[in-house]
């Protein structure tokens, strides 16, 4: 557009200005097309587009996980039952619940107990996040132990998936040790006695234990066995509390986090979710296997 | 019948997870299994009729051969996620909003409870200590679970049965998990409903009497004999051991190698496989309820008694 001669400055800055407005309502109503949406999503959104919805998956840090096409059969639920996402999604409700208790709990004899019944009764929506981590941490054992069964059902655990089953087996060991330690946290009777009775069995730790087989003859006391490197002592007490808290709050979310990178990584690199397959029948099996 | 004992029991905060486990592995089992038969009579069709073999899609589900093969994960998977998301919050809500977590008195270790109950996915392994010595019952025997588990794709050298339900080409796998996820639900099962004050024996419905006495008696095996020199009593032991390991190996290779079973899934196990398997099934699958059926039916504490252990 060419500026008229001898026109007053004013009514160029208008025109300037209504230009521009006229711009950001174009803007409005494409969004697609502005410079800030691009920056953060790079492709666009098009319903009908198979490619740029693939692109949109693989462009996007949560979502990259998965693959942009999937077979049709593999999405179905009847195949899969969902427990091991499930399983994940309890974990991050657990982690973000269980971060909102550390803002109200002290692991120290004098305080821990009296910080649950201030949740309880005096802190907004205490009790329900109190609840919720509890009920959560339930809820996961049973969906990874339906997800574990549904992986022995469909024979996913052999070849080539091995190893992403030991690493399974290594998550669920270390879920049974956050239930644990999580147990002693509100230092009531329950915990207390549940988690005696628990380590008390550490005692009995051959070679390790100061009442196992050949523990003694080792020079195992109940004041060097493995049982007092749980407890820091060797009664379950202060030391114990602290304890289970940097275990439950740090040590194993880490490590359950880190096998988790690579179960979920090793998924995808095992050739993605196992099934459903055609079926082999026992006519085409080979007598030996190859490469043995 | 005591009812209000049952209830007491179910009701306890920490044990309604039992309720739900018993309606979602039955449910869960069923889904899985109707599956495998439907797979099961696809394969018997497919065996039948090699023409078929070489033309049909070979799976369960609908199919119609101008179908894509692939569809987007956006939305036909997310969604699905994302669902299963909101749902599973909205079940998590309802939950924690209806029924509170448990809270006892203050930890008082000068106050024992009784009967005092691990988490009940623990229970199981505190109602083991009832049939072996904690260094076995709490350390060895879980360790052997965890390992068994995974070598447990190891052992397995069958080609068949990858990627979908199916009983007919994977029996051994599926009886071998499927009795151990048995036992280990019966032992928690055990633990929390029948198991009352003093860690005794409460038929469910029996009401706990903290005051009850129990008149049993329970034996060692050379006792049962009348054997009570130590070294013959070791002797014994030893021998009973040697003795159930080579009888639950030999029934196991007989089921192992019946006629009927693919003879080809055993040419393909390798001896290390296979003795692997048959370590882990007779000393944690077999040896585990051998020992509760002789605890708890014959009375018999020990069976090997040594200096140092005692088995």
């Amino acid at each position: 557009m060419s500026k008229p001669e001898g026109e007053p400055k004013s009514a160029t800055l208008l025109e300037t200005a209504k230009e521009a407005v006229q711009a950001l309502r174009e803007d409005i109503k494409d969004p697609q097309r502005t410079q800030i949406w691009k920056s953060i999503f790079r492709v666009k959104h098009e319903r009908s587009d198979p490619r740029t919805r693939s692109l949109g998956v693989l462009g996007n840090v949560f979502l990259h996980l998965h693959p942009g096409r999937i077979n049709r059969d593999a999405v179905r639920y009847s195949y899969t039952w969902g427990m091991g996402g499930i399983t994940f999604y309890l974990f991050v409700v657990l982690t973000f619940t269980g971060a909102l208790l550390m803002f109200y709990y002290h692991p120290s004899k004098l305080q821990a107990y009296r910080d649950i019944l201030y949740l309880e009764h005096d802190v907004p929506f205490g009790k329900l996040l109190r609840n919720m981590h509890r009920w959560t941490a339930h809820l996961m054992i049973i969906t990874l132990w339906l997800h574990m069964f549904r992986v022995v059902l469909t024979g996913s655990y052999r070849r080539p998936r091995e190893f992403n089953w030991c690493v399974g087996v290594l998550l669920l060991v270390l879920t049974l040790l956050l239930s644990f330690t999580g147990y002693l946290l509100p230092d009531d009777q329950l915990g207390f006695w549940a988690v005696t009775v628990g380590t008390n069995m550490a005692r009995a730790t051959p070679l390790l234990g100061s009442e196992g087989p050949f523990g003694p003859a080792l020079g195992m006391t109940p004041y060097n066995d493995v049982r007092f490197a749980l407890l820091g002592g060797s009664i379950v007490d202060a030391n114990a509390l602290l304890r289970a808290y940097i275990w439950h709050c740090i040590a194993i979310p880490v490590i359950a986090s880190i096998f988790m990178i690579v179960h979920f990584w090793r998924v995808r690199k095992d050739g993605g979710i196992s099934g459903p397959s055609p079926v082999m029948l026992e006519s085409e099996m080979k007598p030996q296997a190859k490469g043995r | 019948m005591d009812w209000a004992q049952i209830w007491k029991i179910v009701s306890v905060p920490d044990n309604v997870p039992i309720t739900l486990l018993a309606i979602l592995v039955p449910f869960y089992t069923w889904y899985g299994l109707r599956q495998a038969i439907a797979t099961d009579k696809l394969i018997g069709r497919l065996q039948a009729d090699p023409a078929l073999a070489k033309t049909h899609h070979r799976k369960i589900h609908p199919y119609l051969p101008e179908w894509a093969r692939e569809v987007p994960v956006w939305p036909y998977l997310l969604k699905i996620e994302f669902l299963a998301a909101i749902i599973v919050t909205l079940f998590l809500m309802i939950w924690s909003i209806t029924l509170n977590a448990p809270l006892e008195e203050p930890a008082n270790p000068n106050f024992t409870m009784n009967p005092a109950k691990a988490p009940w996915y623990f229970v199981g392994l505190q109602e083991m200590l009832v049939y072996f010595d904690p260094w076995f019952a709490g350390v060895v025997l879980p360790s052997l679970i965890v390992v068994g588990l995974m070598v447990f794709p190891y052992v397995d050298a069958s080609p068949l049965g990858l990627g979908y339900y199916t009983i007919k080409q994977r029996v051994i796998p599926l009886f071998s998990f499927g009795f151990g996820f048995f036992i280990w639900l019966l032992l928690i099962f055990i633990g929390t409903f029948v198991r009352g004050p003093g860690w005794m024996w409460f038929w469910p419905g029996q009401h706990w009497d903290h005051t009850r006495v129990i008149y049993e008696v329970n034996r060692n095996l050379p006792d049962v004999f009348g054997i009570h020199n130590v070294w013959l009593a070791g002797i014994l032991g030893v021998i009973a051991v040697v003795g159930f390991y080579a009888g639950t190996g030999w029934g196991i290779h007989k089921w192992l190698t019946r006629p009927g079973l693919n003879q080809k899934l055993y040419e393909r196990t390798s001896l290390l496989q296979y003795a692997t398997f048959q370590f882990f099934a007779i000393t944690v699958l077999a040896g585990l309820p051998a020992k509760m059926i002789l605890r708890l039916v014959f009375r018999v504490h020990y069976v090997l008694i040594t200096p140092w252990f005692n088995i």
